[in-house]
């Protein structure tokens, strides 16, 4: 599935996981749960408007100076050992990783979970060059072991239930297991500690960057990412070029922001900061650290006043969690690696086939939900509008919608015309359609079908209210009344 | 108080009871009401579909349909959402148009809001012993803001038993032609919608936009439920009259 569903359209991947009853229980169950405990945790936090405000403004004010954070960044990582490499594109970021590997003459590369390392297909290229590529986190190695990609950018196998996880670790140990919890983790703790020491490499993301100090930060909850950090000789870094922040003390926003929208968690179990390799005397860590930091795009997006708050975001999921679409059809409907509002935004963004990818930002009912979850208040659903206006623009949208908005444009700008065609199409729903409860044989092969198949059509009166008015106008007026004066005498309709 | 009815292309075509209800509930609290009858919609089905040109050719008419009015007030939070939210910007790129649009900004309200922040008419004296439940419209809380006011209207109608609505904030599945271009999802999610509807199985589904009850109805009407889909005005009036 990883990237051989390109081709296809939203609406049909779309189809096919609506079609999968496990998959829709599974991702309604778990996204229910994470925005439940969000809503928990954050009341119970308190100000949550003020954090979400002051998380927006830090975001804001470093993608506004991202050149100089990144600077900051960079400069300061090098002064600690690390290797710093910026890549720009996807090609380019695979090329330095495999250069580091063939360098290293490396055979394993354990990676904790990294999104930008996803976005890049770096296991198929490091598998293509004959490398074990090891995903450590439990829900990337499930969907590793079954040959797909994540569908959640923090649930990586939030479209799978238990049973199924049941069989895919059976499959893989060659024991018989059970489907809960705590056997599947510990089957998933013995076979990955093993795995640990023969990797050459350890890869991982990076939630933060801290500008000041040039030290990578991550969040994780299972540990996989100090041991992916600590055990090989060589760490490589995977980072898209928005992560930095200035300094320590932005990091403590972020710190009380991203795990409460991620997971509802007042903190994640573990938060690592490293800062360059491991010096002389240390008793562990890497050898050599590398940062790749990848732009695929996103530079594209500065200066764009529509855009450029985008790159603001910090990953951690909540926009999927509330989002009515993602909902019903999970992750791997989006065809891209981000799925869910934030993907819907950024795909069209990043990709360079923006009539594919345009269709995403259709993937929506412009309910506002992912704005109103996002700790950093990007204004997701009004990008998703824009992004609408430049598929339009780019004359991507097909030539009898065009039609309809043209006529549309034609007939509601001027008041005549509007009420000849509301007039037809009223007569046309009562004579043609029909105004029945059951779906009539006519609308079947309409297009009004979309709505007929679920739904009844509006019940229609045959009037309009423009009709009616002047003998609403001429009524009488009713004196005001509340519960406290009269409302004891009222007729109430039995 | 002069007051110009923007009753929405929808209600005017569908559901002119709704726009009656609502004119004389305005009137009742001395809104002198008027329905300029230039008006024709919002601009909305063509803005949120891209075509923001065509969006722009039907809102200028909307600007001038309303240059004269005190206050403009809709039965919907969506389409003075579309107001509120977008017109500044359908319009950035002419000053004088601009002006105009603020100026219809600055003086549209949504019916509650209008009944509740203006009026000052928290209670309009209706009694209904019987038992209802909320939906939320998506863009008359979020992009509009209106949040409390319709809650605070029903909670004081007298011996009605108001329950929530499970996950009440989830979009019904409407989004206008999202509901014909992706409406198998859309279908899932009115189907949801209406699971919940029916969980709490009320007499009356409340809400302040004909879009989401057009949408939720029309399944609900599919299912033969006794629950009666309602606008925020009709039950209002219905109850106090």
């Amino acid at each position: 599935m990883a990237h051989s569903t390109t081709k296809s359209k939203f609406i049909d991947r779309a189809a096919i996981a609506q079609g999968d009853d496990f998959l829709v229980n599974a991702v309604k169950f778990t996204t229910d749960r994470l925005r439940n405990r969000k809503s928990d945790s954050s009341t119970a936090f308190g100000n949550w408007e003020e954090w979400r405000e002051r998380g927006r403004a830090i975001r804001a004010h470093t993608i506004a100076h991202l050149d100089y954070y990144l600077d900051q960044f960079a400069q300061n990582a090098a002064s600690r050992g690390a290797y710093v490499h910026f890549a720009n594109d996807t090609a380019e970021a695979q090329k330095i990783v495999l250069e580091i590997a063939r360098k290293n003459k490396a055979k394993v590369v354990a990676k904790s979970k990294s999104m930008v390392s996803e976005e890049v297909h770096i296991n198929h290229v490091l598998e293509d060059e004959g490398l074990e590529c090891l995903e450590t986190d439990l829900g990337e190695w499930i969907v590793q072991l079954a040959h797909e990609t994540p569908s959640h950018i923090i649930i990586p196998a939030i479209h799978k239930t238990r049973g199924q996880i049941q069989v895919l670790f059976e499959k893989e140990g060659g024991e018989k297991l059970t489907d809960d919890t705590k056997t599947l983790a510990g089957f998933a703790r013995r076979a990955l500690r093993r795995k640990f020491e023969l990797a050459d490499i350890g890869m991982t993301g990076c939630n933060f960057g801290i500008a000041q100090t040039g030290s990578v930060v991550t969040f994780s909850n299972e540990g996989n990412a100090r041991m992916v950090t600590t055990l090989p000789k060589t760490h490589i870094v995977m980072m898209g070029m928005e992560r930095v922040i200035p300094n320590w003390d932005d990091l403590e926003v972020m710190t009380n922001l991203l795990p409460r929208s991620a997971t509802g968690q007042k903190i994640t179990v573990y938060v690592s900061a490293l800062s360059g390799p491991r010096r002389e005397d240390e008793i562990d860590g890497p050898e050599e650290t590398h940062i790749i930091i990848l732009d695929n795009g996103r530079s594209e997006q500065l200066g764009d006043p529509e855009f450029q708050d985008v790159l603001n975001c910090i990953r951690c999921g909540a926009c999927l969690n509330v989002c009515p679409v993602y909902r019903q059809v999970g992750g791997h409907s989006y065809g891209s690696v981000y799925p869910g509002p934030i993907g819907a935004v950024i795909t069209p963004l990043l990709q360079q086939d923006k009539k594919q990818w345009g269709e995403l930002a259709y993937a929506s009912t412009l309910c506002g939900a992912c704005f109103e979850a996002c700790p950093v208040k990007i204004p997701l659903h009004d990008m998703l509008v824009h992004l609408r206006r430049r598929y339009v623009e780019q004359n991507y949208t097909p030539l009898p919608e065009k039609l309809a908005f043209k006529g549309y444009a034609a007939a509601f700008s001027n008041a005549g015309a509007y009420k000849v065609a509301m007039k037809t199409g009223r007569w046309m729903q009562l004579k043609v359609l029909g105004n029945a409860v059951p779906e009539s044989e006519m609308a079947k092969v309409t297009p009004v079908h979309g709505w007929t198949k679920y739904r009844t059509l509006p019940e229609n009166g045959g009037k309009s209210f423009r009709d009616i008015w002047s003998s609403i106008a001429a009524e009488e007026v009713e004196s005001p009344r509340t519960n406290e004066t009269d409302g004891s005498e009222n007729d109430f309709g039995a | 108080m002069k007051v110009s009815l923007f009753i929405t292309c929808l209600v005017d075509q569908f559901y002119p009871s709704v726009g009656v209800s609502a004119v004389r509930l305005l009137r009742r609290y001395g809104c002198d009401v008027d329905f300029p009858a230039r008006q024709t919609c919002c601009g909305q089905p063509a803005f949120n579909s891209g075509y923001v040109a065509q969006a722009r050719d039907v809102a200028r008419n909307q600007l001038e349909a309303f240059e004269d009015s005190d206050y403009v007030v809709s039965p919907s939070g969506s389409c003075t959402g579309m107001v509120h939210h977008y017109y500044h910007d359908l319009f950035a790129g002419d000053p004088v148009l601009l002006a105009r649009a603020e100026r219809l900004v600055a003086k549209t309200f949504e019916l509650s809001q209008f009944l509740v922040d203006v009026l000052k008419i928290t209670d309009v004296g209706a009694r209904c012993p019987q038992t209802a439940t909320f939906h939320p419209s998506c863009h008359g809380s979020r992009l509009l803001g209106v949040r409390e006011q319709p809650l605070e209207l029903l909670r004081n109608v007298k011996d009605l038993t108001l329950i929530p609505l499970p996950k009440s904030q989830d979009c019904c599945g409407f989004g206008g032609t999202f509901a014909v271009k992706m409406s198998d999802i859309s279908g899932s999610m009115v189907q949801e919608k209406v699971d919940n509807v029916a969980s709490v199985g009320v007499d009356y589904l409340v809400s302040t936009d004909m879009g989401c009850i057009m949408n939720i109805a029309g399944q609900m009407r599919r299912r033969g439920m006794k629950t009666e889909p309602i606008h925020l005005a009709e039950f209002l009036w219905r109850f106090s009259s």
